[in-house]
């Protein structure tokens, strides 16, 4: 069973490859390299070392910005969740956040915060909290309430209720918040690189197309999407590890 | 019903009555859940509460449990008046309330976990009522990888390991398959015997009431009230596959009919 879900995975992957590759040869556009060119830009990329010094600035204003969107998100939630009154106070501002066209907020936030690394970690926060807030608020409020009485007949504290029900009961929400929040926040990551200033990964698919060189581009594109998946991988490992029971749904059901 | 005077309040409890309810109000906005009602629960016993759906019996099991506050009157237990949920009470669950993301012997060593019992003392005697309740090799399996009734059963073991005085049970049997709940019944009266604890036991079939119970009090709907208490007498002593037959049996149960039968919609 668990073979056979790889090997879709894998087919999934080879024909999308595939498809590419053929795409590549036709070719659609001639900014269109194949998938083997893009692969052999890559791995030339990896050995001469550009994609490491890259990946060393991208990835700072990304895990700020996620760390900071998972922790602070991940309270307010609760915080909103927990509390009636601050629902209709801070929901709609992360409504708006989330529906607001970031491209058009990236100049006011320049213009603010300057170019630096404040801009881009405020365009990863923009991109990946609201989702991580909402979630979070709208699972503690969903909490099973037979749950929490039961906790409440054995004399559980306020405390137990929050950590050993809420917490639990709200995890597989709070983690699908931040899964999409997460990739939200690789979006945002490379945004603020295309969009304030070229460093990083940003900087690769910028001057590589200012070159031509497409397969270097796309090699770039590829490995942020790549650590993005192997990223996301990680955090559904975590959750599993966490609440092994979680993953099968709820007994009530 | 007249005020009852403290020291005859304290006869009372010093008697056999493990838990006693007086004079219990209970209002939800403009409706009259519980008026002014007033039971003896006998130490030792299993007590039946039976009525139409929406004659608030739960709503008195949760009032005796501490979830809910009465609007007024009082609930003692072993002569001290209920605040709040207690160490001398635990609560089965309806629908389980199964922790989904905890194992068999987390769930039934919750409570004792939440006084704060060290992790290995606890989940030895959860395993002690882990076998007791028939499920030993569940222990480390998710609530998701049992049955209907196997759950019950683990949230049955959950009561039993506080070691709680008086078990409040919630219409514990009402979401299983009917096989599984003879079965339970049957389990459910050496229990009974063994445990020595004071059994309250919600129920809407008259049946499961009249075959588990050393005392049934019919509750009456809009607003609820205690009508009749019926102490059935002869067949308890007879084993649990002569009951079904037994000629009282069957009277109580067509009388309980008889006198439900113009408050079912």
């Amino acid at each position: 069973m668990k073979n056979r879900s790889l090997m879709l995975k894998l087919l999934s992957a080879l024909i999308v490859f595939g498809a590419w590759e053929i795409a590549g040869h036709i070719p659609i556009s001639y900014a269109f390299p194949t998938f083997l060119e893009s692969m052999a830009a890559l791995a030339r990329m990896t050995f001469d070392g550009t994609i490491f010094v890259a990946y060393a600035e991208t990835l700072r204003p990304l895990v700020v910005g996620v760390a900071i969107s998972a922790v602070l998100g991940i309270g307010l939630g609760l915080w909103i969740g927990l509390s009636k009154g601050f629902e209709w106070l801070f929901a709609p501002i992360f409504i708006v956040m989330q529906a607001a066209p970031l491209a058009a907020l990236i100049p006011i936030l320049v213009m603010i915060y300057g170019i630096g690394l404040t801009s881009k970690v405020f365009v990863v926060c923009i991109m990946a909290m609201p989702v991580i807030v909402l979630n979070t608020a709208s699972a503690v409020r969903n909490t099973p309430a037979s749950l929490k009485e039961m906790a409440t007949s054995f004399m559980a504290a306020d405390r137990d209720v929050l950590l050993k029900i809420i917490l639990p009961a709200a995890s597989p929400v709070i983690f699908s918040g931040l899964r999409l929040g997460v990739s939200a926040g690789f979006i945002g990551a490379i945004l603020s690189e295309l969009k304030i200033t070229p460093t990083g990964v940003g900087d690769i698919i910028t001057y590589s197309r200012s070159i031509a060189d497409y397969p270097s581009m796309y090699a770039a594109i590829f490995s942020i999407i790549l650590l993005a998946v192997l990223f996301l991988n990680l955090l559904e490992a975590l959750e599993n590890m966490l609440f092994e029971g979680n993953n099968r749904g709820y007994v009530s059901d | 019903m007249s005020q009852i005077k403290p020291d005859a309040r304290h006869v009372t409890s010093a008697t056999d009555s493990a838990v006693s309810v007086r004079n219990v109000s209970k209002v939800y906005g403009d409706v009259q859940a519980l008026k002014d009602l007033t039971l003896d629960f006998p130490r030792g016993e299993l007590t039946s509460l039976l009525g139409p759906s929406g004659c608030g019996k739960t709503t008195l099991l949760k009032i005796i449990a501490g979830l809910l506050p009465a609007t007024s009157g009082e609930v003692l237990i072993n002569g001290k008046a209920v605040s709040g949920p207690g160490p001398d009470r635990s609560f089965v669950f309806q629908d389980f309330a199964l922790m989904p993301w905890a194992s068999v012997i987390r769930n039934v060593a919750f409570g004792l976990e939440l006084r704060g019992v060290a992790k290995s003392e606890r989940e030895a005697v959860a395993e002690k009522y882990i076998a007791a309740v028939g499920l030993a090799g569940f222990e480390q399996k998710f609530p998701h990888q049992l049955s209907g009734g196997m759950r019950q059963r683990v949230g049955l073991a959950r009561a039993l390991s506080v070691n709680a005085e008086v078990l409040l049970l919630d219409e514990p049997f009402s979401a299983v398959d009917e096989q599984t709940r003879r079965k339970f019944q049957e389990d459910m009266l050496e229990l009974v015997q063994k445990e020595k604890k004071t059994f309250i036991f919600v129920t809407h079939s008259i049946e499961e009431a009249v075959y588990v119970s050393d005392q049934i009090a019919i509750l009456l709907p809009r607003p609820s009230r205690v009508s009749e208490i019926i102490r059935p007498s002869s067949f308890r002593d007879k084993g649990v596959d002569n009951i079904r037959r037994d000629p009282e049996y069957l009277d109580i149960v067509d009388g309980i009919w008889a006198s439900l039968r113009s408050y079912v919609e």
